[in-house]
């Protein structure tokens, strides 16, 4: 090999390095993993081969648990937050002052510790002995009873666990959509203004169509994201999600490696590889469903 | 240094659908003299900015040798070459100032050639110095002038003193005005300095105006080198000739005839004053005793035309614009056959009257050139 | 034109108040939680507690919260360890990335396109899935609790050779000729020439990178069991099982506010560049 072509690779070399062990070698590891039966973390032995880890999982009532609430919460933020996130881009982009201002303040979740937040999060809406806290405040003033939405009712935890994913991903959401705003050319809006549309006809037929790629690479990527949660329900349930009720699919591949349960890799590799192919397929219908109905560009 | 190309060919292979390699550079086989300002002329894609990038090492040659002087250069990387290089968007480090830009050169010198900061400093200043931009050098190049930008480029090429000193489309970037300041302002670096200047270029104007040889190539191939002057008096080929000279010059559909060279129905020229001034007579051979008719293409020169009321050559007259010292007329004729008009500069004094429909030449012998219809090649001694 | 005329202005400004009602409403939504982490952070232990329904205020604000998250929990070390956990780690990605990008936008290998493209497939992969072989790996190889086995899984980023690569090969080629004539060697190059006209992109990179590390919570808490070893994210999630005891809420808000503190203060400074980083690069990772 002539020496300067020695040279790209040798570039490479760590880059490669890297990915290699870190990357690739696990990717095709954790599906051996998946497929060994009853392996054993520290004799690094295993029974066999065959399904069994899958089966297990599948049956296991936290897994089951945790797929619920993770399907929940996919079903309930992905849309809410985008939807949300498109209405305050819109209400961002009329706007003319303190424009920059608010943009700022919007984006500030997004350069904050999930797990620290999310301590005020709990403390706004627990309910102690001492305290009904502020949420419970809130609600005092409706004439709803005290609740408490840390170790209280499903529906509570879901709402407080939902509302705190919304909190934390609108400000991508909003940021992208407003530089997809930015970039719709004026003069499109100007030409529908001259010709006599309403701002309501406005947005729906010549903005919305505009930004339609955006607003699907959103849905896309919240979709992979919101399946992937994890760090917002500890930050508000605390580290043993599966007593709270509130694990999630990859909350359970993590305690299944390590943790209260203790070692079983083979069973948080086929969790995982279902997490896998539950986003796969999620995404390959959302790219079919999509097809045609936004504008590609 | 003199450059020396031995028989060098530079090929690239074939991308995509087109699969056959490219020969860029077909057998180059030249000298180029030692201290003098040469421009390698030739339409886009000929190969020349190839074989600027052969000499300063950027690209290697399929065979073939380079030489500067005695030294074989051709397997020497560009760096120990000895050669600036000023590039066509001139290169310059964005991020540096022109001083910095200036000494980069001169920082990678190691060992025994390293200098301390003073000595690089003193070179950038003197250097700077010769293209007068020594009242810049703290800016940035985005703040400089495309002029400016091109004289720090010089003289980042010139500071380690190179062997050989290229140019790759010097003043393609400029506006008009900047170009002609321009090379002068080259013609004089090149003189104070006396390095050894190869620049590269498609428009023949400004190789013709300020370089001592020119090279005209086209498709990879030398067509013709030579002073500017002879070029043009004396093209190789019909390329040459058409490639050389604004305006262009005229190509017609002729043909020899009785010894007569004809286009169209007239005889324009008798075939002995078709020679051009200085070809020997004896060897130029006669008209071929033959009355068979031989087709020829006849080129002449804008300049070449003398309006005459009783001239051979009758032209539909179009316009008649008067420049100042010269006057074009522009008329057309059914045999010419490089553009839908004639061109022909003439003296203000001898300005036919535009309201006529038709202008008479005559033709001066030695801007009359034939060339070979199917080879394009000149036809000068006979055949 | 008449109905236009007088209909228009009228929900126009309708649209307008609503605009700014949201704005200031989901403005407000996103601040409370700092306004009340810095609040309940003042409040003196005692004082916070005896409120059974809190107050928006405080009349006798206090830093001895500050001064119990200090010394109480090993604060300042999750601090210090988080501090040279995001150092190193950025510092060697900018090295690994900065070193491919350049591999792959301006030097010429056979099969260079193809190991590029190879690169950019390995986006798709979830992180999620390698967590477990990775934790295998690290744990095999003795490295759990220990700053190597923190850092080296993720000093590379495909996304950011990608992103840098690009920006690389905007850089006109004839840059890198002028260097070659001049005898540059490519290393004097990439960090004298090629980096310092990237700079814009390797700041963004950078920052993004520094916030991601900051932040990163599941693999510090994988690999670390140690306090020793815990970054602020896992430390955190300790104060708050194990730390001043589960009812010294204002300590703990203290230490989120020390925590949180660091980003915030460089995203005010580096906002627009932040912004701009994160519209331009999408996802994270």
């Amino acid at each position: 090999m002539e020496q300067r072509h020695l040279k790209g690779y040798l570039y490479l070399l760590p880059a490669v390095l890297f990915l290699g062990v870190f990357l690739v070698y696990p990717l095709f590891d954790v599906v051996t993993y998946s497929f060994e039966e009853g392996y054993n973390f520290a004799s690094q032995t295993y029974r066999g081969i065959g399904l069994y880890n899958y089966r297990y999982v599948l049956r296991d009532p936290y897994f089951l648990q945790a797929l619920k609430n993770t399907l929940l919460l996919v079903i309930i933020t992905v849309p809410l937050s985008t939807g949300l996130a498109l209405v305050i881009s819109v209400a961002l982009h009329s706007i003319t002052v303190l424009k920059d201002f608010f943009q700022t303040i919007f984006f500030l979740p997004y350069v904050t510790n999930t797990l620290a937040v999310g301590l005020v999060f709990m403390i706004l809406f627990a309910r102690t002995p001492y305290s009904d806290g502020l949420m419970n405040l809130l609600l005092g003033i409706f004439g709803i009873a005290p609740i408490d939405f840390i170790e209280g009712p499903y529906a509570a935890k879901l709402f407080v666990l939902s509302f705190y994913t919304i909190w934390i991903v609108l400000p991508f959401k909003i940021l992208i959509l407003t530089s997809a705003l930015a970039g719709v050319d004026e003069n499109l809006i100007k030409a529908a203004r001259i010709d006599g549309t309403g701002p309501m006809r406005i947005f729906f037929k010549i903005t919305l169509p505009m930004i339609s790629p955006m607003i699907f690479y959103l849905v896309i990527t919240g979709f992979i994201g919101a399946f992937k949660a994890y760090s917002d329900a500890v930050a508000i349930f605390g580290v043993n999600l599966n007593a709270a009720g509130m694990n999630t699919i990859v909350g359970y591949v993590y305690d299944m490696l390590y943790g209260d349960s203790g070692g079983f890799p083979s069973y948080a590799s086929a969790a995982a590889i279902l997490l896998f192919l539950i986003v796969l397929t999620i995404t390959l219908i959302n790219l079919l469903a999509s097809r045609g109905r936004v504008r590609s560009n | 240094m003199k450059v020396i190309f031995e028989h060098v060919t530079k090929k690239f292979p074939g991308r995509g659908k087109n699969k056959d390699e490219v020969i860029a550079v077909d057998d180059f086989d030249f000298e180029i003299p030692d201290g003098k300002l040469i421009g390698l002329l030739g339409p886009s894609g000929c190969g020349k900015s190839t074989a600027l990038n052969l000499i300063c090492g950027l690209l290697s040659p399929t065979n073939g040798r380079i030489l500067f002087g005695e030294e074989d250069v051709t397997a020497i990387p560009p760096e120990r070459r000895g050669v600036g290089m000023v590039f066509q968007n001139y290169a310059l480090y964005p991020h540096l100032t022109v001083e910095q830009n200036i000494i980069f050169p001169l920082q990678n010198l190691k060992g025994a050639e390293r200098l301390s900061k003073k000595e690089m400093h003193d070179k950038a200043v003197e250097v700077a110095g010769l293209v007068q931009i020594d009242a810049l050098m703290d800016r940035r190049p985005s703040e400089l002038s495309g002029g400016q930008q091109q004289r720090v480029a010089i003289a980042r090429a010139l500071v380690k003193l190179p062997r050989v000193l290229l140019l790759d489309e010097p003043l393609s970037n400029l506006d008009a005005r900047l170009r002609l300041q321009t090379r002068e302002e080259i013609r004089r670096i090149q003189t104070r300095t006396g390095v050894t200047t190869i620049f590269v270029t498609h428009d023949q104007e400004e190789a013709m105006s300020i370089s001592d040889l020119i090279v005209v190539m086209k498709d990879g191939r030398v067509h013709q080198i030579g002073r500017p002057q002879e070029v043009y008096d004396d093209p190789a080929d019909l390329f040459v000739a058409q490639f050389l000279g604004t305006p262009p010059i005229n190509v017609f559909d002729g043909r020899i005839e009785n010894g007569s060279l004809y286009i169209g129905e007239e005889a324009v020229l008798a075939w002995e004053t078709v020679l051009p001034e200085g070809e020997n007579k004896e060897t130029a051979g006669t008209a071929p005793a033959s009355d068979k008719p031989i087709p020829v293409t006849v080129a002449i020169r804008p300049e070449g035309f003398v309006v005459d009321p009783a001239g051979p050559l009758t032209c539909a007259l179009d316009a008649v614009e008067v420049m100042g010292r010269d006057v074009s007329v522009v008329c057309r004729h059914p045999k010419l056959t490089s553009a839908p008009q004639i061109r022909a500069v003439i003296d203000a004094d001898e300005q036919p009257d535009s309201a006529r429909e038709q202008v008479r030449f005559s033709l001066k012998p030695h801007k009359v050139l034939l060339f070979d219809p199917e080879s394009g090649e000149r036809l000068r001694t006979g055949w | 034109m008449d109905r236009i005329v007088t209909k228009t202005p009228v929900s126009t400004r309708v649209l307008h108040i609503l605009a700014w009602i949201l704005l200031i409403v989901w403005g407000l939504l996103v601040l409370f939680p700092f306004y009340w982490m810095l609040l309940t952070s003042l409040k003196g232990y005692g004082a916070y507690n005896a409120e059974y329904v809190p107050r928006f205020y405080t009349l006798s604000p206090t830093l001895e919260n500050y001064a119990t998250a200090f010394t109480a929990v090993p604060l300042a070390r999750y601090f210090v360890n988080t501090l040279v956990f995001t150092v190193v780690t950025t510092g060697l990605m900018l090295i690994v990335i900065t070193l491919s990008a350049f591999a792959f936008a301006r030097l010429s290998f056979p099969g260079r396109d193809l190991v590029f493209l190879l690169f950019l497939s390995l986006m798709m992969i979830p992180g999620e899935l390698v967590v477990i072989t990775n934790f295998v790996t690290i744990t095999d190889l003795g490295l759990r609790n220990s700053f190597t086995g923190l850092i080296l899984p993720s000093v590379t980023s495909v996304f950011y050779i990608y992103l840098l690569k690009e920006n690389f090969e905007q850089v006109p080629d004839t840059l890198y000729y002028a260097a070659k004539v001049d005898g540059t060697p490519d290393l004097v190059y990439l960090f004298k020439v090629l980096c310092p006209i990237c700079r814009p992109t390797l700041v963004t990179v950078t920052i993004l990178k520094a916030i991601e590390c900051w932040n990163s919570y599941v693999w510090p808490r994988l690999i670390t069991d140690n306090a020793r070893y815990f970054l602020v994210s896992v430390g955190i999630q300790e104060i708050r099982e194990n730390g001043f005891g589960r009812e010294n809420i204002p300590a703990m808000m203290a230490a989120v506010v020390v925590i949180s503190l660091p980003l915030i203060v460089i995203f005010i400074v580096f906002r627009k560049k932040i912004m701009a980083g994160v519209a331009r690069g999408g996802l994270k990772g």
